[in-house]
């Protein structure tokens, strides 16, 4: 399953660090970041739970970039 | 502006004014160190906390972390040192500004081509036995009839059903005049109804719909990487570490050099100091943002034009372009028989006309129709219609015995008529047994393909080729006349994909081979070449799928556009690449040496930026290439 979700960041690096660490959060299997759209798109795992999911994709985006802001719910 | 930007800006503008009333207040000591501390936290606290935060979450090596080592450094020298604070705060608050700039510059840009894509319909107006009821365009099924009234856009691809008028495709296709539509006729989603009240039965989902399609492409185009981004990435990975570790040599080397074997004193505050600028030069935002910037702002501009590129890479591999191969029918000939020369023999050419479209009257064969569309509405019915297979039609009209059909038509009826040898169908026609003249019949070349191909000359396309299924004669002849270097004729669709493989195993290196074709039957060729342009494809799924540029309509003038823009904006690239790389690199050394201040270095860095920035955003100024 792929889902696009708006979201709020404010520099390309940034985006960029958002990217690497979303990827490795568990049942996801492919995130990328867009910052000039202001888009994430992820690809889940079969079976993952997408809310569960995106709150733990949150959850490490925020350590790294504390004023970021993803669209999820 | 956003929230954010207003009250970054606001912090700019009062630590501005705090420093400038602190430089003029007579305080000495402790207490002038505390009272500049206020501007300073003000201005950096949240870089300050950022860096912080690398450090604990193990990523240390940011653009914060570069900006606090320095300016913190820079507070403490002052401290010990001469109490010049003011360096410190300015290098914060001019970081600051070029943040906020940044932001600002991208969130425009940002906005721009959002509005130049706006083609996303907000609503379909379904009809209902209750009437019109408004609902999503995604929940619209298959089959379902719509009301587009004047002034909306056509939510979703369809068939008219009911009325008749104009629709504005220029967010599509990037053609200004309006299109006329009737009843009956395919129309696509995207574009905006002018005049009449249109009743539409859809054909696709939304998700299925042109508008979607073109929405998806482009929003995923910028994160298809060309090399250039891939190498600032990685540039960025090395570089960062890379001047932190020369700056702490700066800091550490000389001083004990200068100690241990020169025996002179160590000046340490000196080459801390060095170190420091050092560092405020190293930050590689102007490379970082402005390099996607200028490929964003490429990409966005070029669909403004009917040109949509599927990725950052095929701009970048566009602009290489040395080879374009055009496929001939559909991309330099419109791919429609029309009547293109009448050559008459004691007879008017409208009386030829009228003769010959007559006879042809019930005849459903291509050569007909275009017979009929040259004569207009100009037929009468004809009698004793009789068609004689390989041969032609012989027909009464207006009770004269008319034959219209090929040579041996002429021939196996005694005629004596003048042979010709003009490229294109010949209809021969006679009269009661006497020739009349012949109507040639051929494939159309657009009227602006000539000039397209000297366009493309003139923007540095080292050769040119085409390909076509049809004969050699009439392979030449287009040819010759619009002015192709190399032609290929009588060709299979398989062997189209050999040609293109030896054309690209014969070409320069680094050198591209773009291929050009309708997207009818000539996929495998379009996903074989390097890179592959799709002309009006609007509609056509296949196309859009196989090919890495779309061009929405079939104008031969956005090929050599879509290069010209390509050459644009990589030219922004490699400018912004070199410009500050350039810059910095002399600031570095100028910096190390001691003769650059921390002055040069802000300027370095944020002044580099603005400048990379803008000259990004002129990437979407295509309008007049």
């Amino acid at each position: 399953m792929k889902k696009t979700y708006k979201i709020e960041v404010d520099c390309a690096n940034c985006a960029a660090k958002m990217e690497t660490a979303a990827k490795k959060v568990a049942g996801v299997k492919d995130v990328v970041v867009n910052y000039m759209t202001l888009k994430m798109k992820v690809e889940f795992e079969d079976g993952a739970d997408e809310k569960d999911v995106m709150e733990q994709i949150f959850k490490v985006c925020r350590k790294i970039e504390p004023d970021c802001e993803i669209y999820y719910k | 502006m956003t929230k954010k930007q207003k009250k970054n800006l606001i912090r700019i503008i009062v630590s501005s004014v705090l420093i400038v009333i602190l430089m003029f207040l007579p305080v000495e000591g402790w207490l002038r160190f505390l009272l500049f501390l206020v501007p300073y936290l003000l201005i950096g606290y949240d870089i300050l906390i950022k860096a912080v935060k690398g450090v604990v979450n193990l990523q240390p090596f940011d653009e914060c972390f570069l900006m606090s080592l320095a300016t913190v450094g820079a507070m403490i020298l002052a401290v010990i040192g001469d109490g010049d604070y003011l360096e410190a705060i300015a290098v914060m608050l001019f970081y600051q500004v070029g943040e906020w700039f940044e932001s600002y510059a991208v969130g425009k840009s940002r906005h721009n081509i959002a509005e130049l894509m706006d083609i996303r319909p907000d609503y379909a107006n379904v009809e209902t036995e209750s009437g019109i009821e408004k609902k999503e365009p995604d929940e619209v099924g298959v089959g379902t009839v719509i009301i587009v009234k004047p002034g909306e856009k056509i939510p979703i691809d369809g068939i008219i059903l009911e009325g008749n008028s104009m629709i504005d495709t220029s967010a599509l296709t990037g053609e200004s005049v309006p299109r006329t539509i009737h009843e009956g006729e395919d129309v696509i989603s995207g574009c905006v109804n002018l005049s009449g009240v249109l009743k539409i039965r859809t054909t696709k989902e939304f998700e299925d719909s042109t508008v979607s399609k073109i929405l998806d492409l482009v929003e995923n185009a910028s994160s298809r990487k060309s090399r250039s981004e891939d190498f600032i990435t990685r540039f960025a990975r090395v570089y960062t570490p890379a001047v932190v570790f020369s700056a702490l040599a700066l800091a550490v080397f000389p001083p004990m050099i200068n100690f241990w074997f020169l025996s002179g004193e160590a000046h340490w505050a000196k080459w801390i100091y060095r170190a420091l600028t050092f560092l405020v030069i190293s930050c590689p935002c102007a490379l970082v943002i402005s390099i996607p910037l200028s490929f964003f702002a490429g990409i966005g501009g070029a669909s403004r034009e009917g040109i949509l590129i599927k990725g950052s890479n095929y701009l970048e591999q566009l602009s290489k372009t040395g080879v374009v191969v055009f496929d001939k029918t559909g991309t330099l000939t419109k791919g429609v028989f029309e009547v293109t020369e009448i050559l008459p023999e004691n007879i008017t050419k409208e009386k030829l006309l009228y003769m010959a479209a007559s006879a042809e009257y019930y005849s459903t064969h291509p050569i007909a129709v275009s017979l009929r569309k040259a004569a207009g509405d100009s037929c009468t019915i004809p009698s004793d219609v009789s068609e004689i297979a390989g041969q032609g039609i012989c027909a009464t009209v207006d009770n004269d015995r008319v034959l219209v059909g090929n040579e041996k038509l002429m021939e196996s009826n005694y005629i004596s008529y003048k042979p010709s040898d003009i490229c294109g169908t010949v209809l021969y026609t006679a009269r009661n047994g006497i020739f009349t003249g012949i109507v040639v019949i051929s494939d159309v070349i657009k009227s602006d393909a000539e000039k397209a191909l000297c366009v493309l000359k003139g923007a540095g396309i080292r050769k040119t080729v085409m390909l076509t299924g049809d004969g050699k004669a009439v392979a030449e002849q287009v040819s010759s006349k619009i002015g192709i270097d190399e032609v290929y004729s009588e060709l299979l669709p398989e062997n189209k994909v050999e040609i293109i493989e030896k054309i690209i195993s014969a070409k320069k290196q680094k050198e591209v081979v773009a291929f050009v074709g309708d997207g009818i039957n000539d996929a495998p060729v379009l996903t074989r070449a390097d890179i592959g342009i799709a002309m009006g494809a609007m509609g056509s799924d296949a196309a859009i799928e196989a090919s890495d540029i779309v061009l929405m309509d079939d104008d031969p003038m956005k090929i050599s556009k879509a290069v010209k823009i390509s050459r644009k904006c990589l030219r922004i690239v490699k400018e912004n690449i070199w410009f500050s790389i350039g810059v910095k690199v002399i600031c570095l050394i100028l910096g190390a040496l001691g003769i650059a201040n921390m002055w040069a270095a802000i300027f370095a860095d944020v002044g580099v930026m603005m400048i990379a920035v803008i000259n990004s955003i002129r990437a979407l100024m295509v309008k007049n290439l």
